[in-house]
């Protein structure tokens, strides 16, 4: 299937099934609820106590895996800017990639923090939503966890518009440059063990006290990916906070 | 005996003042002092965990809306509910928030804290936002308080956005979604609550 007949079809399916549906709205509860725990045991069983060892790397090692996948993320990050219009935005991310790869050795090291450039992530999903699309109802994937209708779709076509899927998944040389799925499914792997690491404490917390481990999870899933589309730090409840004035 | 009340007066006078918490009215000054504080508590090793628990409460109970938060948390449904089934609501809910409070906060580890601005949206409400400096454990965090400023000399928080995800919120959603599974029967709730109060 050529690209643009794929980038066709996907647009027509989430506009379809995205048109009257909010993203609060589940698909299929109780198997989300399922998956959720077979993820929640997948978490406890290998990625946590990987995350704990990666934890116990020296601090340089782990930056730098950080650094490097984030970097690698930015060759999404450009052309989604660019689909929305975010131009100097893009120029930055662009930049950003130009300088890590090269002054900052292979992306390792993070010199354009320094400078001043922002980078931060965008995905299809997000492209999609800063278009207007909802998100769709809401369901959690077999270990790639929580998502939406967009968002999952968003996330097929972010393997067409990720230059660093095509050299990786599809083979494809660019620049002279090619790789293969070990490669793709390495960085994918490493990002998760890095996200799983940072975020050790906050979600051993929230599992200690949280009434419905699953509910919150969405919750904060579907809040992050507002604020991701919306690029805001805040959002405007004012509304229903105002009621309880005394 | 008449000299040794009135000391025993002064004490008692002097111990409440001192444990009132109160601070600051300037909504960015507040946050400040709150925080320093409350870390202050947090990192002082002579302190049992269960006495920086109590100090913990003691702050919260003297400067979170508790009360607000509660109904906000409850959604559309304390529309419905009777008056007596709203005041059990609430006092399980206090329990729980505090429980939950202390839960997450006696692990502290040393954080340097700043408050950055301060935004006044309207009469009644301030945006004071802040960050947790970035730490060889943790990336740097950007925090926003909601703070109620109905009565300007007692300023009260509402709500925290960790990184722009609101804690209400997420409270909020996963109350609904227990009242969801369980036709909305407050009664499921209130078990689940009293669950975690217990444990």
């Amino acid at each position: 299937m050529s690209i643009k007949k794929y980038i066709i079809i996907t647009l027509a399916s989430v506009f379809i099934l995205s048109t009257n549906l909010k993203a609060e709205t589940e698909c299929f509860e109780k198997v989300s609820r399922g998956i959720f725990k077979f993820n929640q045991s997948f978490d406890k069983v290998i990625l946590r106590p990987i995350a704990a060892g990666y934890k116990k790397l020296p601090k340089s090692i782990q930056n730098g895996t950080g650094n490097f996948t984030s970097n690698i993320a930015t060759l999404l990050t450009v052309p989604n800017h660019i689909l929305q219009g975010q131009w100097s935005l893009a120029g930055q991310s662009s930049a950003s990639f130009l300088i890590n790869s090269s002054v900052g050795v292979l992306g390792f090291a993070n010199p354009a923090k320094k400078l001043g450039l922002k980078n931060q992530q965008e995905d299809v999903g997000q492209t999609l939503g800063a278009y207007g699309f909802n998100g769709g109802c809401y369901f959690v994937m077999p270990i790639l966890g929580p998502t939406t209708i967009r968002d999952s779709l968003g996330m097929i076509a972010d393997t067409f518009v990720d230059p660093f899927s095509h050299i990786t998944l599809r083979e494809h040389e660019i620049f002279s440059v090619s790789g293969s799925n070990i490669d793709y499914f390495s960085v994918q792997g490493a990002t998760a063990i890095d996200f799983r690491a940072d975020n050790m404490s906050n979600l051993d917390n929230l599992e200690k006290n949280t009434l419905d481990m699953y509910s919150a999870i969405k919750s904060l899933y579907l809040q992050s990916r507002e604020k991701k589309i919306g690029n805001t730090f805040s959002s405007e409840d004012d509304d229903e906070w105002s009621q309880f004035n005394k | 005996m008449r000299r040794l009340i009135k000391s025993l007066v002064c004490l008692i006078f002097i111990l409440i003042n001192s444990n009132s918490f109160s601070y600051n009215s300037d909504p960015k000054i507040f946050i400040e002092e709150l925080v320093g504080d409350a870390i202050k508590t947090l990192s002082d090793k002579s302190i049992s965990k269960d006495d920086k628990a109590k100090k913990i409460e003691a702050i919260a109970l003297a400067n979170i809306d508790i009360n607000a938060i509660s109904m906000y948390t409850l959604g559309g449904v304390r529309k419905t509910l009777e008056q007596d089934t709203l005041q059990e609501y609430k006092e399980l809910f206090k329990k729980y928030f505090l429980k939950s409070l202390t839960s997450r906060l006696t692990d502290y580890s040393d954080n340097k804290f700043e408050v950055i601005s301060a935004d006044q949206k309207s009469e009644t409400t301030t945006i004071v936002v802040s960050r947790i400096v970035e730490s060889s454990s943790q990336p740097e965090l950007k925090i926003e308080w909601r703070i109620y400023t109905k009565d300007p000399a007692k300023p009260l928080i509402r709500d925290l956005k960790v990184e722009g995800l609101s804690i209400a919120r997420t409270q909020k959603e996963e109350f609904a979604s227990i009242l969801n599974s369980n036709n909305n029967d407050i009664n499921v709730l209130f078990s689940k609550l009293k669950e975690f109060i217990n444990k």
